[in-house]
């Protein structure tokens, strides 16, 4: 599924028995109607959801098996409000449905998902696929919220006005799931023409869905008590602010504390299981790669799962509920004071995972010029492979000192900080692009706003597993190789059949032809060696320097934290935190910024411009606190 | 040829928010019925397809820090719009705060 994600977009798969391409029935509708979640119930896939509209920004390819045994295609679009596209994934829907997308036929027929808590608005879009002509299916979904706010709908009554059938749904509970299995078994006729208005405006159209609506005695359920409630406290004048404020401050406090305590014990468990192994192994060079270099370097960034695992569980539970949206439109003040596209936000938010899916997530950005800035400045956003490297630094030069009670200790304060440092850095870099090389009119602040949700378990537990997936895979190939390559480059040259003292070895070479360059910041050449493997990815450095103390027979016994004491003063230490802020040291972003630009132009400059930008920042931060 | 047209809409924008009164001038818990909205084709079309259509019921539900961004609610939905929007967003006829 995530290699779907990643390796162009996705087409739909052949019949083997056949030989031909498999029945294809597209899902469509409005941005958080629900679509993935049932799109997730029909297939058994896991597609990442959220209270949160335009989490779908490409189209996802599921089968479900039919009654005869046979195979259907589940296409899963990225939401949209009318079938006239204004930015890159509402088009790859409109694509879709007309046939144009390559690799994918057009699809047979049509399942259009409408949020019943808000019927007019989507009847709109409802109507304007089945005027397609393609067998649709209207599926009115949140059925369980509408009933709970005193809403009511007839269905039979809005299916003969529709020509198409209707079901009403929940793809929380799995209400109505059965209903849409059977559509999907059972060909039906396309649609006759709708009476739709003739003068085909916004007006028109309402007109037509209220009498539609009334027609079916659809009674719109209330505004539910309870987001009215929460909202009078979270938008509150006073309030308000001072609870996004500990709300932030508690996700620091609660990631650095507790993750701490837990990557701990998984540190301990990972050191007695190596020296477990260790005493089993003969004394020779497979021991010395098995545990000096592979098992040291790697599990000094395995540690780091349960810190990064809380941080997404929190900022998950923010994002399902509704939250996030309400500390959006807090924070949009701020945001337009430094003139920064409201749109953007979104995808910067969805930076502290990974620069990766938040450059994707630009597609929704309909001005082009807005969305190169975006792409430009997501990775100063503090992803969650900067974790580990800020964690490691932190703990090891800073004492744990208490600043505003429980809410706040200085290491968690100093991680806050960084964040912001990044942040602020992306504001300056979107200005510097707007006012010169790429101008343009911001584009307005237009926000919907959720209810207010439950976070469901199955949402939740989805990301953990899905987040633990990416890292341990990052951890066993590219750490892993990693780790390796230093090991290789530290045993030799072998003298006599045995490996050189640390500083006759090859990486020591290495390390000391880019002395020269990062002296200044106060880093030595082991710290060198570790910003050039943190290239290919920034938790690198840890595994780095977790592999070359392994080796090094002086810091052996040591742990990497007090090792690290013993190589850097604390302006050296606070210049690194500093240049791994800045620096695009990332693989992975270059790659995906290369296919989202159509150039090496971007990637390149974007580099040129963070590398330079950090090591100025490092080389300011070194000179003032040494 | 863009300027000018930006002067012929700032011209509009203006004309229109003198003769009118806009969205932004309703104070929190207020309803009206929707006016025309005199912004860019792109802009009025996305609101209205969420539902901002003029002849619509609009409330100002909530207010952010500051009283910008505001919340509205048109029937189902609740949107966070600017105040650089709502005054571009006539309203028609003023009725009493229902609370």
């Amino acid at each position: 599924m995530s290699a779907q994600c990643h390796s162009g977009p996705p087409t739909v798969p052949v019949d083997p028995s056949t030989g031909t391409t498999l029945r294809t029935v597209a899902l469509v509708g409005p941005p958080n109607s629900g679509k993935t979640t049932l799109f997730n119930r029909l297939t058994g896939l896991r597609q990442k959801v959220a209270n949160f509209p335009g989490v779908t920004v490409e189209h996802h390819i599921g089968t479900v098996r039919g009654e005869d045994g046979s195979e259907i295609a589940i296409v899963d679009l990225p939401g949209v409000y009318s079938l006239n596209p204004v930015s890159e994934d509402e088009r790859v829907t409109v694509d879709v449905l007309k046939g144009k997308m390559p690799g994918i036929g057009q699809p047979e027929a049509v399942v259009v998902v409408a949020d019943v808590t808000n019927l007019s608005r989507h009847l709109i879009l409802a109507a304007r696929v089945i005027e397609l002509g393609l067998p649709t299916l209207v599926v009115l979904n949140m059925a369980d919220e509408m009933r709970k706010q005193g809403g009511s709908i007839e269905v039979l009554s809005l299916a003969q006005q529709l020509g198409t059938p209707v079901v009403l749904t929940s793809a929380v509970t799995g209400e109505g799931v059965d209903a849409i299995l059977n559509f999907l078994n059972t060909p039906v006729a396309p649609p006759e023409p709708l009476g739709l208005p003739v003068l085909q405006s916004a007006r028109g159209y309402r007109d037509w869905a209220v009498m539609v609506g009334t027609k079916s005695k659809y009674q719109r359920p209330a505004t539910p008590v309870w987001t009215q409630r929460l909202d009078r406290l979270f938008l509150h004048r006073i309030w308000g602010p001072v609870i996004f404020a500990v709300t932030v401050l508690l996700v620091f406090q609660v990631t650095f504390v507790l993750g701490q305590g837990l990557s701990g014990l998984l540190q301990q468990g990972l050191q007695t299981t190596g020296e477990a192994i260790s005493t089993r192994l003969p004394d020779g060079m497979v021991r010395s790669l098995l545990i000096n270099g592979i098992w040291n370097g790697v599990s000094s960034v395995l540690v780091f799962l349960p810190q990064i695992l809380l941080l997404f569980l929190v900022i998950g539970i923010l994002e399902d509920s509704g939250y996030l949206a309400r500390a959006a439109v807090i924070a949009d003040r701020t945001m337009s004071r430094v003139g920064l596209n409201g749109k953007s936000f979104i995808p910067l938010l969805s930076a502290y995972a990974c620069a990766v899916p938040a450059i994707m997530a630009t597609r929704t950005i309909a001005s082009k010029r807005d969305r190169i800035a975006t792409i430009l400045i997501a990775p100063f956003m503090t992803c969650s492979a900067r974790l580990p490297v800020y964690t490691m630094f932190i703990a090891a030069f800073l004492p744990n000192k208490a600043i505003l009670g429980p809410f706040l200790g200085l290491r968690a304060a100093a991680m806050l900080g960084l964040y912001v440092l990044g942040f602020l850095m992306a504001v300056i870099t979107a200005r510097l692009l707007k006012s010169t090389v790429l101008k343009s009119e911001t584009a307005p602040f237009i926000m919907e706003m959720p209810p207010y949700r439950w976070p469901t378990a199955a949402s939740l537990g989805l990301r953990l597993v899905d987040r633990s997936k990416i890292f341990l895979v990052r951890a066993g190939t590219i750490i892993l190789t990693v780790a390796v390559i230093l090991w290789v480059l530290t045993n030799f040259p072998m003298h006599n059949g045995k490996p050189p003292a640390i500083e006759n070895s090859i990486v020591a070479g290495i390390g000391h032809t880019i002395e020269p360059v990062i002296r200044p910041l106060g880093f030595n050449w082991k710290i060198g060696v570790g910003i050039v493997t943190s290239i290919a990815a920034r938790e690198g450095i840890i595994a780095t320097l977790g592999t070359l103390y392994g080796v090094d027979p002086e810091s052996h016994a040591m742990d990497l934290q007090a090792a690290l004491r013993n190589e850097l003063t604390l302006g050296g230490a606070v210049a690194l935190l500093v240049f791994f802020a800045f620096a695009l040291q990332c693989a992975s972003t270059i790659a995906v910024v290369r296919r989202e630009t159509n150039s090496w132009k971007w990637p390149a400059v974007q580099f040129a411009y963070m590398t330079i930008v950090a090591y100025v920042a490092a080389l300011v931060a070194h000179q003032l606190i040494r | 040829m863009k300027s000018e047209l930006k002067m012929i809409f700032n011209f509009i924008k203006r004309t229109s928010t003198t003769t009118h009164t806009s969205l932004a001038d309703l104070r929190q818990g207020e309803r009206a019925i929707l006016g025309e909205l005199t912004l860019e084709p792109a802009t009025a079309e996305h609101l209205m397809n969420l539902g901002l259509v003029p002849g619509v019921e609009v409330l100002v539900a909530h207010s952010g820090p500051g009283g910008d961004p505001r919340i509205y609610r048109v029937e189902g939905t609740e949107l966070a719009l600017r105040r650089e929007l709502t005054s571009c967003i006539a309203i028609e006829q003023l009725s009493a705060a229902a609370d």
